[in-house]
């Protein structure tokens, strides 16, 4: 004897919505979810939206970095190298990065 | 202006080289290998780069943003003299944040700082008001873009994504910053946050549901 699952509403749809992107939902969940969205344009948005914001995510740039930040780090990288002397002078030549 | 380049996905960027007019696109590794070599702007392409996904990491562990900043601080340093080397054992990117997590996470155990380990808070991902007594919605969502291209290119969308997560609370900054922003995969998140990976994706699940609330906010334009 099998249980038949009743048919997913919205408000349950989208708390499945997270591991359907993740890949983490089991494959029976994946179909009801899938048959739900088939046929709801609402949640579908719903997912889309999700996806949307995930792809925006990766491009949210490095650029957010505070130019006193910045300077603050440039200025210790120059006092290292101040410190460690002028033996190091091309950039393209290895220099001591390389093990020998 | 910010300049978003679309390159940055794969660990690559533009950087202009003194040698010829050409600009030549450069990755992580070049770049680590050229501040070992003395080169200012390699060291500040990398800090761009990487610098605030390494406070927000530090974040998580110590008790304050000035001191998570000086641990990003000194990762950088540690990066520069050498202390820790980059043996390929992982992508650059992991590595670095491995060893900004592990100065972290010393100095929050001396500061006796409780992890965020558990978000409390396990509300419904969407407002249930948004839904009427048999659980449909309401108040429907309308696509933030017409395609996954478009939402990547989409200024507006962007910047509101950003200030998302810039609102969320710890610990689904660190995790929406580790996995959306910065890439990585949900196993290595857990390995740096010292999380399930189960955890990992409920904490997930709540960050990225606020998310969407809050982009869905301002992109209906929705201010007080
Ligand atoms: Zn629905």
């Amino acid at each position: 004897m099998k249980l038949l699952p009743s048919p997913l509403v919205c408000r349950e749809a989208v708390e499945l919505v997270a591991d359907y992107v993740e890949g983490a939902l089991s494959p029976r969940a994946t179909r009801r979810l899938e048959k739900h969205l088939a046929k709801c344009p609402h949640c579908s948005a719903y997912l889309s939206q999700i996806s949307s914001t995930i792809a925006a995510s990766g491009t949210v740039g490095p650029e957010d970095l505070e130019p006193e930040v910045l300077s603050g780090l440039v200025d210790l990288f120059r006092s290292y190298q101040a410190d460690t002397g002028d033996s190091v002078r091309d950039p393209l030549d290895g220099g001591s990065a390389s093990p020998s | 202006m910010p300049h978003c380049s679309p390159a940055r996905a794969e660990g690559v960027t533009t950087l202009g080289r003194s040698s010829g007019a050409s600009v030549v696109r450069v990755d992580d590794l070049e770049l680590l290998a050229a501040i070992g070599a003395g080169d200012e702007a390699a060291f500040t392409e990398l800090v761009r780069r990487y610098h605030p996904s390494l406070v927000k990491v530090a974040r998580y562990y110590v008790g304050s943003d000035a001191t998570a900043n000086d641990v990003a601080q000194e990762t950088w340093m540690a990066v520069v003299r050498g202390i820790d080397r980059f043996e390929g054992r992982s992508s650059f990117k992991t590595w670095l944040l491995r060893i900004c997590v592990n100065r972290a996470r010393s100095i929050g155990t001396r500061e006796h700082r409780q992890v965020p380990i558990d978000p409390t808070e396990q509300g419904p991902s969407v407002p249930a008001n948004r839904f009427d007594e048999g659980g449909a919605w309401t108040d429907p969502p309308t696509p933030f873009s017409d395609s996954i291209d478009e939402a990547v290119s989409n200024a507006e969308l962007v910047a509101a994504v950003r200030g998302a997560i810039s609102a969320l609370g710890d610990p689904q900054q660190s995790v929406v910053t580790l996995r959306d922003v910065e890439g990585l995969s949900t196993q290595e998140v857990a390995e740096l946050l010292g999380l399930s990976v189960a955890n990992v994706r409920v904490i997930l699940h709540r960050g990225r549901a606020k998310v969407r609330e809050l982009v869905e906010h301002q992109m209906r334009g929705v201010d007080r």
